[in-house]
């Protein structure tokens, strides 16, 4: 990257000084954006960002099962009661830290559906076999179609769907038990009251 | 009265520091010698002083001192001693401070052993480390002071996070940080050489044995953290590309470059400002790492002490060293000048490509880690980039690079005869191509990834051997001859040698262990068995284990082939009820070839329990790997040529034939 890795002559021509001064402040410019980003990544609350789905019913869609003792997941299995839907993916390092919280949630009774967004079925059912399954349903998303509708962004990501099967409450990164406690259970009894 | 004796020295540290960045420096600019002759002394007395604080909060741990704050949220009567030690640095507090003592170590390391050193380049590059110095002080003093008192004292502490319970972590922070912090080093002589505006052979060869010293302990640091990761957390897996690891992987990669092109500054006077730029870049990796990973911008598996304020804290500093640092360069490094030139087809080429490839690889890793945060800023959200992403984008850089490590120490400096260097490299080439067919037949053509990582390991390993037994002339020459070169051959050479040769073993162990990984999820009631890989796991009982801050279930399982029972292993799970925290204790068989990887998971109502079973090929190889690069480079670092002293002529000359 520096010109000195080329022979000496060519770098060292004085026509060449501004484009070589240039390419030295390169680095001082990519990492004053890169400040810019941190900065912005400080004070960013990742909760504040509204869903456009929010309030709409959830959109269309069939998913395959991947465990043999679980069901997959379709528009149709929505509705009838409050439930959660997850989007997970095995390859997704804050899925493993929300997945003790989403195994205590289920535990309590409250129906969880999962969405493995782009994972190989093998990789998600040893996902699930090493950690253990909360999910009653999941459905397998290949190509992410499902996650596009729902206008996930990324992994992971829940959603809170009411008994007419809309989507009433979205959280995006890994459950925590406080957001379990402050966000998903208030609005679940809320729903369940309806 | 001993915290406060801490804190005070803790603050002391701080003063002394800033008289350290202050003095020599303005010493240096003047010419001052007496200014200049601070540099030592204060470094000295801030290691000192920071090594006074630090003993201060283990006694606090020691003695169970719950008037503290740290020691309350992080410590318990109950726990075992080692642990209180170690607990000291399992938290986000004593982790900077032990960050700072190991800081400092490096700066006394200079002032005590760099008696040869230029007085303005030493006062300079103790200066500039004083500056770091500062900065962290500052940071532990004003956002993560450990002496901090608590009123009403508590009758006891809340206890560590029991997953950090454990050998395995208790001792891969210190080593992390002895490579992350030594870094340092290399960026205080690269900042002072820019302010010097003079870089040229001698201060490759005193920067290089600092970076040797600090890419050993980072490797040995990194390794450590991936065993623990293997056995601690009961996945089967012993990399997750998670944005820890990645924090300490990226310094490694653009660490290994630096170590390499340092070598060309050293033997061949050119390189100097992507030398200088790397020096920078690799200790900013690691301030970028220490940012990632405590401000919260980032989610990850072990990321702790998630706080924005502190974050802004580190932030502030990245900007004034990283910026700083980055600004001096442009302002200065376009001044120097490269006296050596050369062909395409040289050690030095072979070693700009290594460059380019190792730093592509950080590049690469740094925008996967990065990618979520970015997304996040312009309105996406926290989201994970997982091993696809890497799969896909690192491991094409390693082919060429590792095809290159064989060849490149082959080639001579300046200007290399190619086909010379190819005709040397038949063995290496004939031990690829038996290797590649021997596992497309032992894989039946199913797998593509094996038989292709184990010919690049092989054509490594015998490459590798091969230059090293052309060094000595090996069947070449009468062995009285051979004798003599092996006595005679520098230890630089014999510990890279080692080193690449640490890398075969580790990609071979990578290789086999993610290609051949078998697994077994299961769940048996005491007296029923699994069948994996050929071997039979018989779950024989379950007993309760009393522990001192736990309770446990601990499983009996034998495994045996054959119906020869070889193994007896005892997993098991320990309930910690004061954080209300269960953990599994893997019990792991291994005969160096193989580990048989047993976890016991959740009893099920019908009197049956969860065991999850793997046959991890080879994975012990990913570890021995990697201690023998350490190896290597301790042997590298053991060469005269690098001792700090001064360098002795004759020595060289005979070297230098040696190498022609």
């Amino acid at each position: 990257m520096s010109p000195e890795t080329s022979p000496a002559p060519a770098a060292t021509q004085p026509t060449n000084g501004m484009g070589r001064r240039l390419l030295f402040l390169l680095p001082v410019a990519a990492f004053a954006a890169l400040v810019g980003v941190f900065a912005l990544g400080l004070g960013h609350d990742p909760t504040a960002l509204k869903s456009a789905m929010i309030d709409k019913p959830a959109p269309a869609f069939t998913l395959p099962p991947i465990l043999e003792d679980r069901p997959g997941l379709a528009r149709a299995d929505l509705g009838g009661k409050p439930v959660l839907v997850n989007f997970f993916a095995s390859w997704c390092a804050p899925c493993r830290v929300e997945h003790p919280t989403l195994t205590g949630l289920a535990a309590s009774g409250v129906p969880v559906y999962g969405v493995a967004y782009k994972d190989k079925p093998q990789d998600a059912r040893r996902f699930l076999g090493d950690l253990g399954n909360p999910y009653q349903r999941i459905g397998l998303d290949l190509d992410g179609r499902t996650a596009i509708d729902f206008g996930v962004y990324g992994v992971p990501e829940t959603f809170i769907l009411d008994r007419d099967g809309r989507i009433r409450y979205r959280y995006a990164g890994a459950l925590t038990d406080s957001v379990l406690k402050t966000e998903i259970l208030p609005r679940l009894e809320a729903l369940s009251a309806q | 009265m001993i915290a406060e004796l801490g804190h005070f020295a803790l603050i002391l540290a701080l003063l002394i520091a800033i008289v350290q960045a202050i003095l020599p420096m303005a010493g240096a600019q003047l010419g001052r010698r007496p200014l200049m002759d601070v540099a030592p002394m204060a470094a000295l007395l801030q290691f000192g002083a920071v090594a006074i604080a630090f003993g201060a909060l283990v006694h606090a741990y020691v003695t169970s001192d719950f008037s503290l704050k740290n020691v309350v949220e992080n410590s318990h009567s109950l726990k075992p001693l080692i642990y209180k030690v170690t607990g000291v640095w399992g938290n986000h507090e004593g982790s900077m401070l032990l960050w700072a003592l190991i800081l400092t170590l490096y700066g006394a390391a200079v002032a005590a052993f760099g008696r040869n050193l230029p007085p303005a380049l030493k006062a300079r590059v103790l200066s500039v480390h004083g500056m770091i110095g500062v900065g962290f002080l500052a940071f532990i003093l004003f956002t993560s002071n450990p002496f901090l008192r608590v009123l009403p004292v508590p009758p006891d502490g809340q206890g560590l996070n029991p997953i950090l319970q454990d050998p395995g972590l208790a001792f891969h922070p210190p080593f992390l940080y002895l490579g992350y912090v030594g870094f340092s080093m290399a960026f205080s002589f690269a900042v002072a050489a820019l302010i010097e505006g003079r870089v040229d052979a001698a201060w490759a060869r005193w920067v290089r044995p600092w970076t040797l010293l600090a890419w050993c302990a980072l490797t040995l640091g990194i390794c450590l953290g991936s065993w623990w990761a293997y056995y601690e957390l009961g996945w089967g897996g012993w990399w997750a590309w998670d944005p820890v690891e990645n924090a300490s992987f990226m310094p490694w990669l653009s660490g290994t470059a630096l170590l390499h092109s340092a070598i060309v500054v050293e033997k061949r006077d050119t390189l100097k400002g992507w030398t200088l730029f790397l020096a920078i870049v690799t200790f900013s990796l690691s301030l970028l790492g220490t940012f990632l990973v405590r401000s919260g911008v980032l989610s990850s598996v072990h990321a702790f002490a998630v706080d924005p304020a502190r974050g802004a804290f580190i932030l502030a500093l990245l900007v004034i060293a990283i910026g700083g640092s980055l600004t001096l360069f442009a302002v200065r490094a376009p001044a120097l000048r490269a006296t050596g030139s050369f062909a395409p087809i040289s050690r030095e080429s072979a070693l700009v490509l290594n460059n380019l490839l190792l730093a592509t690889a950080a590049l690469t890793v740094f925008l996967g880690t990065l990618y979520p945060l970015f997304l996040d800023v312009i309105g996406g959200d926290k989201v994970s980039v997982g091993s696809p992403y890497y799969n896909a984008t690192f491991v094409p850089l390693m082919v060429p690079l590792i095809v290159t490590m064989a060849a490149g120490p082959l080639l001579t400096w300046k200007r290399a005869d190619l086909a010379g260097v190819l005709a040397r490299l038949r063995l290496a080439f004939g031990a690829t191509v038996a290797v590649a067919i021997a596992m497309v037949a032992l894989t039946k053509g199913h797998e593509a990834v094996a038989p292709f990582g184990m010919a690049l390991a092989a054509w490594l390993l015998v490459g590798t051997l091969a230059e090293f037994a052309e060094r000595i002339r090996l069947f070449r020459a009468p062995w009285s001859v051979v004798m003599n070169r092996l006595v005679h051959v520098p230890r630089a050479a014999i510990g890279m040698t080692v080193a690449h040769a640490g890398l075969a073993v580790t990609i071979a162990g990578i290789t086999i262990a993610s290609g051949w990984q078998q697994e077994a999820i299961q769940t048996v009631k005491p007296g029923g068995s699994i069948a994996l890989a050929g071997d039979t796991y018989r779950f024989e009982r379950v007993d309760p284990v009393p522990g001192p801050n736990y309770s446990a279930e601990e499983a009996t399982v034998t495994i045996s082939h054959d119906g020869q029972v070889f193994a007896t292993v005892h997993p098991s799970r320990k309930t910690y009820p004061l954080q209300r925290m269960t953990t599994t204790d893997v019990a792991i068989h291994t005969d160096g070839l193989s580990d048989k990887y047993v976890v016991l998971g959740d009893p099920q109502p019908d009197g049956g329990w969860i065991f999850r079973l793997y046959y991890n090929p080879l994975v012990p190889w990913v570890w021995f790997g990697a201690v023998i690069m350490v190896v290597g480079g301790g042997l590298s670092l053991s060469d005269r040529r690098l001792r700090i002293g001064a360098p002795v002529r004759r020595v060289r000359r005979a070297e230098a034939e040696l190498v022609a």
